[in-house]
């Protein structure tokens, strides 16, 4: 846990000091990326890190904080996109109303932060598997609804041609804008989950997760206070997916497949629920491994559809070994660098 | 507290003045009454403990006062309001406080975040988005209440690494957050040391005389000198009322709770 109790009231110290060296050195190699990355890795691997990054961080805060392991979060995502295409201007005119930038954007966050917050009045009110259970029947039900319904989300085609306004003279689809573009936005979602994590209302989602009986007892409505979780979550969740439409420039109903329902849950894992940079982790991890796999993969002579196995073993071998993610790892092999003698190398009693 | 305040003057015009009032309080498990018909009535700031053998049915009866349960059939008013279908954090803004006889803390978060929790639970702003700010009378407030059960050393760690007395100390801190009007404890010097009672009787005999509670405990020490009035209960039934004097001379008392071994 950051530990904010303690700058609170001892020696005032500047937040800027609070922050890690190495944390500093990453935004500035983030911040500079453009100057030694190519157009592919900024706005394949980079941009599509940060939006599965977002995507996953949503389910961080609901699962990590909240002890409520959502499935939704890609539907709700996937909702946001829609909800550009759908509002905005996209390929399939007779159902895109062309609204502008500034009306549809904002719409289509609200509208899945909407929808979010009643798949969370009804997943709330169950426990554990049980909230898995539902959530996933409810990412199953919009997938065969966006794939059957053609007069909303034109069904099983989708929108094609759904691209970024052209907001101050930028094509926000070229490498290095969309990648400043999702940089931004997912420094924002990061620094608002961590922040609002140690807001009392973070704090309150932290006392449920820990003890929901006793958060009651001190005058706290619980449930109100899971539903606004998954409001939240939801917000986040549909950043993530606007920005997955635009940089694909279409959706259609398998972006909120089942397969991609699951992704999210191996990348938020993978990382490591415990701290909200474990979205991001996981998210890196997968992208590689989609991205470069099936290369590998038809080197040695197999189908480059095997790629779905590596990350299946990924998943399984992170589940056995550090089942607080990657992160868990790291945290495990710091305390034990942090017992060795630094000249011998050796661990100190 | 000024929220508190104005919601005490607002449930002072309908108090008929007792702190709780139960009216034929049942509550059924299946076929098992764990309590039943129990009528008790506690005035503003009285000081009451509750005795009897385990299964007597003392935690049932907090649980229904607090609304973790509904009562089967009767009737709760808590300073006069009628409060039977109420639930939890509604009972906790009007004044109700309880500590749990297996504490139920957050032990993923700090002493501090704890009492604050505590705090903000019985204020405006639990919803709120913004951290608290340097000086926040909140945090002014958790600060007393930590030093107030003498945590003040272990207010950054985790409580998941406090003793079980510290646990303990930090259950009663939570119950006091707030402008607490009644409180329930159950069985609060369960496990603690002799030196930690005395710290406990201490406490307790030290909250402002306003403050009423009910007492569950099993240490007879402990339970008659901080109440002035106890109630025994039996097979979830009110067995005697009277004072710590005549429910411990009480022959039929004796025989049932106290045995021959405590003469």
């Amino acid at each position: 846990m950051a530990d904010i109790t303690k700058s609170r009231t001892d020696t005032p110290t500047l937040w800027v000091e609070r922050v890690h060296p190495a944390v500093w050195a990453l935004g500035l190699v983030m911040l500079f990326m453009p100057a030694f990355a190519n157009g592919f890795w900024l706005f394949q691997v980079f941009g599509w890190t940060f939006i599965l990054g977002m995507i996953a961080l949503s389910l961080m805060f609901l699962a990590g904080y909240g002890g409520m392991v959502s499935l939704i979060q890609m539907t709700v995502a996937a909702l946001g996109g829609y909800g550009v295409a759908i509002l905005g201007p996209s390929g399939v005119a007779q159902i895109s109303l062309g609204l502008p930038w500034w009306l549809y954007v904002p719409l289509a966050i609200a509208i899945a932060a909407l929808f979010a917050t009643l798949v969370g009045a009804l997943a709330v009110r169950t426990e554990g598997i049980y909230t898995i259970m539902i959530t996933l029947a409810m990412a199953s039900a919009f997938f065969y609804f966006t794939r059957q319904n053609y007069g909303i989300f034109n069904g099983y085609s989708g929108f094609n041609l759904v691209v970024p306004p052209q907001l101050f003279g930028v094509d926000w689809r070229q490498p290095v804008p969309f990648y400043y573009l999702t940089l931004g936005c997912a420094a924002l979602a990061y620094a608002a989950v961590v922040y609002v994590a140690r807001s009392p209302f973070g704090l309150a989602l932290q006392g449920t997760r820990d003890n929901p009986r006793r958060m009651a007892a001190l005058g706290f409505n619980v449930t109100a206070h899971r539903i606004a979780a998954y409001t939240f979550a939801g917000a986040i969740a549909a950043v993530g997916g606007i920005l997955l439409v635009w940089q694909n420039a279409q959706i259609a109903p398998g972006t909120a497949g089942l397969p991609a329902v699951f992704d999210i849950l191996v990348i938020a894992v993978v990382g490591g629920l415990r701290r909200p940079s474990g979205a991001f982790v996981g998210a890196f991890i997968y992208v590689l491994l989609r991205t470069f796999s099936p290369d590998v993969l038809t080197a040695f002579g197999l189908s480059n559809e095997r790629f779905k196995m590596l990350i299946g073993f990924g998943f399984l071998a992170m589940v056995v070994f550090s089942p607080d993610g990657v992160l868990g790892l790291w945290d495990r092999w710091r305390a034990r660098a942090g017992r060795r003698d630094p000249l011998t190398g050796k661990e100190r009693g | 507290m000024d929220g508190t305040n104005a919601m005490t003057s607002r449930l002072g015009a309908v108090s008929t003045g007792s702190a709780l009032e139960l009216r034929g309080v049942t509550k059924m498990f299946g076929a098992l009454a764990a309590i039943s018909d129990v009528t008790l009535t506690v005035r503003p700031g009285e000081r009451r403990a509750v005795l009897g053998s385990n299964g007597a049915g003392k935690t049932t009866l907090f649980n229904c006062v607090t609304g973790d349960f509904l009562p089967t059939s009767g009737t709760i008013r808590l300073f006069g309001e009628d409060v039977t279908t109420f639930p939890a954090h509604e009972r906790i803004r009007r004044g109700l406080r309880r500590t749990y006889q297996i504490s139920l803390l957050f032990t993923g978060l700090s002493v501090a975040d704890n009492v604050y929790l505590a705090c903000r639970g019985v204020s405006r702003g639990r919803f709120s988005l913004l951290r608290p700010r340097r000086g926040d009378p909140l945090l002014t407030r958790s600060a007393e209440l930590v030093e107030a059960v003498r945590l003040t050393a272990a207010r950054d760690r985790l409580v998941s690494e406090l003793s079980y007395g510290q646990q303990r100390q930090l259950e009663i801190a939570l119950a006091l957050a707030g402008a607490p009007r009644f409180i329930l404890f159950d069985e609060p010097a369960a496990g603690l040391s002799p030196t930690e009672r005395a710290e406990l009787v201490a406490i307790l005999t030290g909250l402002p005389s306003h403050i009423g509670f009910i007492i569950i405990e099993h240490d007879m020490d402990v339970a008659l000198r901080v109440a002035e009035s106890v109630t025994m209960m039996h097979n979830g039934r009110v067995f005697k009322e009277g004072t710590p004097a005549e429910i411990e001379t009480d022959p039929e008392v004796q025989e049932l709770y106290l045995g021959g071994g405590h003469g």
